[in-house]
């Protein structure tokens, strides 16, 4: 085993979403550069990772979301940019976690909505109930056999 | 501000909403950060150390198998350290390995068993659906301690 000297040690990373009608990432990047003030940006093809001090990143953050506030989502990353045991670049094929964000990047839509529509509803009128939790219904034993005899086939 | 312990520790949509309305999302990204931030011997994919299965015997029984308690190790004191939780069950993107499986089974039991405020609920489905749970999340961090801000 190799000794581990790790890189961007007292950092944060924070991954930027973008799912706008509006604005694309490559506006988005162009834009956080402007405000970046030594903050690394990195592009990608849903949004930017920024890393930096958390203050200067916290900072960053708060400008970008301003851009489009109800369009921009934010989370942390535990690796930073290019780390060679994420990035694909090395790995050969999508990194992980890229289903989990594949995954809600499809739900922000109905995120967004609700963003909106809870700003509009401010003060005036009584918020929604909350979702009720149904059951789901139980895979039919047919489809079951159906879906064994389709992966057997 | 109030630290909210999400599920699934990975979420894009629970991280940002807790953010978003003025608390801190505690989540995987800040387990890992930690270790991937610390010197020492390096063991690949991730910066976890043979220590970890035996930090994990906090939360779970020697007989877990070491995947668990190792993934425990990260997760446990995220968990000591939550005021709230918010968790989204049957969330499709939250499976994996039988070790992530059984892990993710001990942090909702975990969770549940720690007695802080939890708020419960599905990943929308539908406009209507987006509505409703922004609207949840919002009334349940506005009720933490120091919520309120949006």
């Amino acid at each position: 085993m190799a000794e581990y000297t790790p890189d961007y040690v007292g950092t944060v990373t924070k991954y930027v979403f973008v799912e706008s009608p509006s604005m694309t990432p490559g506006e988005l990047a162009l834009r956080a550069y402007e405000a970046s003030e030594g903050v690394l940006i990195k592009e990608t093809c849903f949004g930017l990772q920024v890393t930096g001090e958390p203050e200067s990143v916290d900072r960053l953050i708060e400008e970008i979301r301003s851009f489009d506030p109800t369009h921009i989502f934010v989370k942390d990353r535990g690796f930073p940019p290019g780390d060679p045991r994420r990035c694909r670049a090395n790995l050969g094929g999508a990194r992980p976690g890229y289903l989990g964000h594949e995954r809600e990047f499809r739900l922000l839509r109905y995120i967004t909505r609700g963003l909106e529509e809870l700003d509009r509803r401010e003060g005036d009128e009584a918020e929604p109930a909350p979702p009720a939790r149904g059951k789901r219904p139980l895979l039919d034993i047919k489809r079951l056999q159906e879906l064994i005899d389709t992966e057997e086939s | 501000m109030a630290k909210v312990f999400i599920y699934p520790a990975t979420s894009l949509i629970l991280s940002d909403l807790v953010a978003r309305f003025g608390h801190k999302p505690l989540g995987a990204a800040l387990g890992i950060r930690e270790r991937i931030q610390t010197g020492g011997v390096d063991s690949p994919p991730l910066q976890i150390t043979p220590e970890e299965p035996k930090r994990g015997l906090k939360y779970a029984a020697v007989e877990v198998p070491s995947g668990v308690r190792g993934r425990m190790a990260i997760y446990g004191p995220l968990i000591e350290e939550a005021e709230a939780a918010i968790i989204v069950t049957e969330a499709d993107l939250a499976f994996g390995c039988m070790g992530c499986a059984r892990t993710d089974e001990l942090i909702l039991f975990s969770l549940r068993q720690s007695g802080i405020p939890i708020l419960e609920l599905e990943y929308p489905t539908n406009e209507e659906e987006g509505i409703r749970f922004v609207a949840a999340v919002k009334k349940f961090l506005a009720g933490l301690p120091d919520g309120g801000e949006a």
